[in-house]
């Protein structure tokens, strides 16, 4: 443990440290439909930074596209890109940007510009007139880019792991060490009634927590909250349910209060950290760990809780990921239930 | 005149407000096996603590082997050996490795350390048993093990935190033999105990109650004084009245 | 009606690498005090925590109060009070909190069964406030028994109630259970210290998860094989040392302030015959006299049965 826990902390910070973003998916709109857009198109295409998603016909598709989530940029030619070159000197193109993860999309269009200022440069020694294309960014659903947006839902997943993986494991396995536990069982006390003692209060804590988070989010950060606080309070109540069945299953598994701790820590909330996708980015890491990702209930309620606050969408539109993050609350309930010792050995 | 190898002057503990122990004055000489008894929470281990140089005194001085415990608790610790209940040895390093360890600790020598290695398991009569894990061992063979290991270094004193507790009668008899063994070389040994019948085999014992020592002599004069059949009996006499255990 | 039956009762841990309970059968009459008396790692807590149900057994059977271990076991927690060998209340709950909590727990309250506890409450009442944690040893020792009782068990298991424990407390405890009996509860102790086995009816010495002895205190002393002898002489290291190369000594060791010895041939001549050959060996004041055997003396006679004369002298162990 002492040496396999440094390297693989340096594999995955190292791959997921990197802020050079590749194969990100974008969108092409374009009206022009000439060899000009074309070519830059092409140019852009072949980049390492970018893969060309789909070619659309009508920029409203564009909308429904970054609902969906997996498109991050999208652009523009307009009509008469090349003649407005020709006889002009200049045109517009216009990019637009899903700024949620505003560090993303500042760096994805600033991938676009510079790919842009190469062509221009490219064609100055071929041909003497100069041409300027000037890229018109809009920055979607954040347009101020504010960084809370993208760290907030992060913060509230860490919080809610914290609280209720870290507090249940701790405070059931203290029973055990204290010795309390051993009077507990030893009594008509049904030994699932423990759990539930342990489970509701932290649950109602974590609501509370998690309440003052979006008031102080919302009011002092300008976080927007576009969707319905319903719908907001049901997923999140799904991750607690998960996280406290987490928590019931690390208390099982020791006896230690200090293991319980390390587990919880370095066990679920350094990847939750590292894989939730809040702090770095997920299609910066390689297929293997993007794979393992799926595995962390928080990266579903990262993905909801944005798709809510900050886009305004409702259930239709997460209903994907909610069943997830469900079907992995049920899951780890009945296996905590389960596993849960009626005796001590 | 026999030599002073313990001599606290009016030696205080305080936490806050609770004085555990407070302002013990006593001797002990050179040889002696001296008992130190009390109640729970009377403050035999906290002066145990001080005397040997862990933990530092409110007020009051002490000297143990000659050094200071407030001022020089490193040269203390280098000329004692301490063995308590809690902690004996590695449980998993086996008994060779154990007795390597703490030689090492101690400062002796490679030579010196394998000469007693010899020593001990002859006495012991642990022949066969040297590369067993310590853990394996039952308790009263641990405890056993874990003196000589404290006194493999013939400190001048040997401190004993209720070393006997829980070990079967034989047991205990056998680790007693070992003590009497270490006096008979020079070892002072000042051994703290629940039970009243090691107290007669001690040469002088004290008995402290509500951090001040109540009475100190040989346990033959507190019988007498206290019109006593048994230690028991003198234990009872000075504890009754203690305030500190319905605290 | 024996309230508490256990039948070839067999634990290990370790996947059967250490044996702690090895084919134990003893039985508890109703109403009565039962001692398992024996040093650490005799089996006691093991034997404790599988007749609470704590613990499942690798062999063997028991019931509690007609209640089979295993498959009962339900009923056998809903019936039996039991203080665990450390202390283990809530810390930093107050003494009237934890009282309370156990009351409830066990479906009562504190006034229902007030009677059974009161004389042993009303000792740590005055500190009714204070967390628990913060009690005196001997306090948390009431203080548990308090809450074992609270619900009026049928059986009440103490699990070394008195270690740790000063001697003025450790007596207290124990009349506190003497008066305890006469409310018709089966108590059944565990300790380590030989003079409490005395203040029961029945004991059961117990060594390395093996049961030696099961009887009466004064059955087992009487079943003493040889006469006892005290004996003490000014320098008792000496002398010590002096009689366990004497073949005329069977056993010799220390006890206290005596030393305590059986001859290999006892009668009067032998006795006269030591007490001269010692005062030629320059022992003086020499005292020597017959003695009752005590239950710590039995323990001892049984755990060297069979084996050598001199085997006090350390030996290894098997």
């Amino acid at each position: 443990m002492l040496f396999g826990l440094p390297i693989a902390q340096i594999v995955l910070f190292g791959f997921a440290l990197t802020n050079e973003i590749r194969n990100s998916r974008i969108m092409v709109c374009d009206y022009a439909r000439d060899e000009l857009s074309q070519r830059i198109i092409n140019k852009i295409a072949v980049s390492r930074n970018f893969k060309l998603d789909r070619s659309l016909n009508d920029h409203q598709e564009i909308e429904a596209a970054f609902k969906e989530g997996k498109v991050r940029l999208a652009i523009i030619f307009p009509v008469h890109f090349k003649e407005d070159i020709q006889h002009n000197h200049h045109a517009q193109i216009q990019i637009l940007a899903d700024a949620s993860d505003p560090n993303t999309a500042t760096t994805l269009t600033n991938y676009v510009s510079s790919i842009m200022e190469d062509y221009q440069r490219e064609n100055l020694i071929s041909n003497p007139l100069p041409m300027q294309i000037m890229p018109e960014v809009r920055m979607l659903y954040n347009p101020e880019l504010k960084g809370a947006t993208n760290f907030v839902p992060g913060v509230m997943a860490m919080i809610l792991m914290l609280i209720c993986v870290l507090m249940t494991s701790v405070s059931i396995v203290r029973e055990k060490e204290l010795g309390t536990m051993e009077v507990l069982l030893v009594s008509p006390f049904n030994p699932f009634m423990v759990i539930i003692s342990k489970a509701v209060p932290y649950f109602l804590l974590s609501l509370v927590n998690l309440s003052i988070i979006l008031v102080l989010s919302v009011f002092l950060l300008e976080m927007p909250f576009n969707g319905s606080l319903l719908l907001f309070f049901a997923e999140s109540s799904l991750l607690i349910i998960t996280c406290l069945s987490l928590g019931l299953l690390i208390s099982n598994t020791t006896n230690s209060q200090q293991a319980a701790m390390l587990i919880s820590l370095m066990g679920m909330l350094i990847p939750t950290i590292i894989l939730t996708g809040f702090l770095f980015p997920l299609e910066n890491m390689p297929w293997a760990l993007r794979l393992l990702s799926n595995l962390i209930p928080a990266k579903w309620y990262y993905i909801i809780v944005k798709s809510i606050m900050i886009k305004g969408l409702g259930f239709k539109a997460i209903w994907r990921e909610s069943l997830v993050l469900f079907g992995m609350t049920c899951f780890l309930l009945l296996v905590s239930l389960k596993r849960f010792k009626i005796r001590l050995s | 005149m026999k030599d002073v190898v313990i001599s606290t002057d009016k030696l205080t503990k305080q936490f806050g407000e609770f004085v555990a122990v407070d302002a013990i004055s006593f001797e002990v000489y050179q040889g002696e096996i001296f008992g130190f008894l009390g109640a729970n929470g009377a403050g035999k281990t906290t002066a145990m603590r001080m005397l040997c140089g862990l933990s530092k005194p409110s007020s009051g001085t002490a000297m143990v082997a000659g050094f200071d415990v407030s001022r020089h608790p490193e040269q203390v610790k280098k000329h004692i050996g301490y063995m308590s209940q809690k902690f004996s040895l590695y449980e998993d390093l086996s008994i060779q490795e154990n007795i390597r360890f703490f030689g090492g600790i101690y400062g002796l020598k490679d030579k010196e350390i394998r000469q007693k290695s010899k020593d001990l398991i002859e006495q012991l009569g642990l022949g066969q048993e040297l590369g067993k894990m310590v853990g394996s061992l039952p308790l009263g063979w641990k405890q056993k093990l874990a003196f000589s290991v404290a006194v493999i270094h013939e400190p001048k004193i040997v401190f004993l935190d209720e070393p006997t507790g829980g070990v079967d009668p034989i047991t205990r008899r056998q680790f007693w033999d070992l003590i009497y063994a270490a006096s008979d070389r020079g070892i002072t040994v000042f051994v703290s105990t629940h039970y009243m019948d090691e107290a007669e085999y001690c040469n002088r014992i004290s008995m402290m109650v509500d951090g001040t020592i109540k009475a100190l002599d040989a346990p033959a004069q507190l019988k007498r004084t206290y019109g006593a059949r048994s230690m028991d009996e003198v234990f009872f006499e000075l504890a009754r009245n203690a305030s500190r255990k319905a605290d | 009606m024996k309230d508490v039956v256990l039948n070839k009762l067999r634990k290990t841990y370790n996947k059967g690498g250490l044996l702690a309970v090895d084919d134990v059968s003893l039985e508890v009459e109703q109403g009565s005090i039962f001692g398992l008396i024996g040093p650490d790692g005799a089996g006691k807590s093991s034997i404790f925590r599988m007749l609470t149900t704590l613990l499942l057994p690798d062999g063997g059977s028991a019931s509690v109060h007609g209640f089979d271990m295993v498959r009962d076991y339900k009923k056998i927690r809903n019936s039996v009070g039991y203080m665990p060998g450390r202390f283990s209340l809530y810390q930093d709950l107050s003494v009237e909190e934890n009282l309370k909590f156990f009351a409830t727990v066990f479906g009562t309250t504190i006034t229902a069964n007030y009677d059974l506890i009161r004389e042993i409450y009303v000792q740590i009442e005055p500190f009714k406030k204070r967390r628990a944690g913060q009690l005196s040893g001997g306090m948390k020792q009431k203080l548990a028994l308090c809450c074992a009782l609270i619900h009026r068990p049928s059986v009440l298991f103490l699990d070394e109630p008195t270690t740790g424990v000063d001697a003025v407390s450790r007596k207290e405890f124990w009349e506190m259970l003497k008066r305890l009996k006469t409310q018709g509860i089966t108590i059944m102790v565990s300790t380590p210290y030989m003079d409490e086995a005395g203040l029961c009816e029945r004991i059961a010495l117990m060594q390395a998860g093996k049961v030696m002895s099961i009887n009466t205190p004064d059955q087992i002393i009487q079943q003493y094989p040889s006469p006892l002898y005290a004996i003490k002489a000014s320098r008792m290291s000496k002398l010590l040392q002096e009689l366990r190369t004497m073949r005329e000594i069977a056993h010799c060791y220390a006890f206290g302030e005596y030393l305590h010895l059986v001859f290999t041939n006892d009668n009067q001549v032998t006795q006269q015959h030591l007490l001269v050959l010692l005062r030629q060996k320059g022992h003086e004041d020499l005292e020597l006299l017959p003695v009752t055997p005590t239950i710590e003396d039995c323990f001892i006679e049984l755990m060297t049965a069979g084996t050598e004369p001199s085997g006090l002298t350390l030996k290894p162990l098997p």
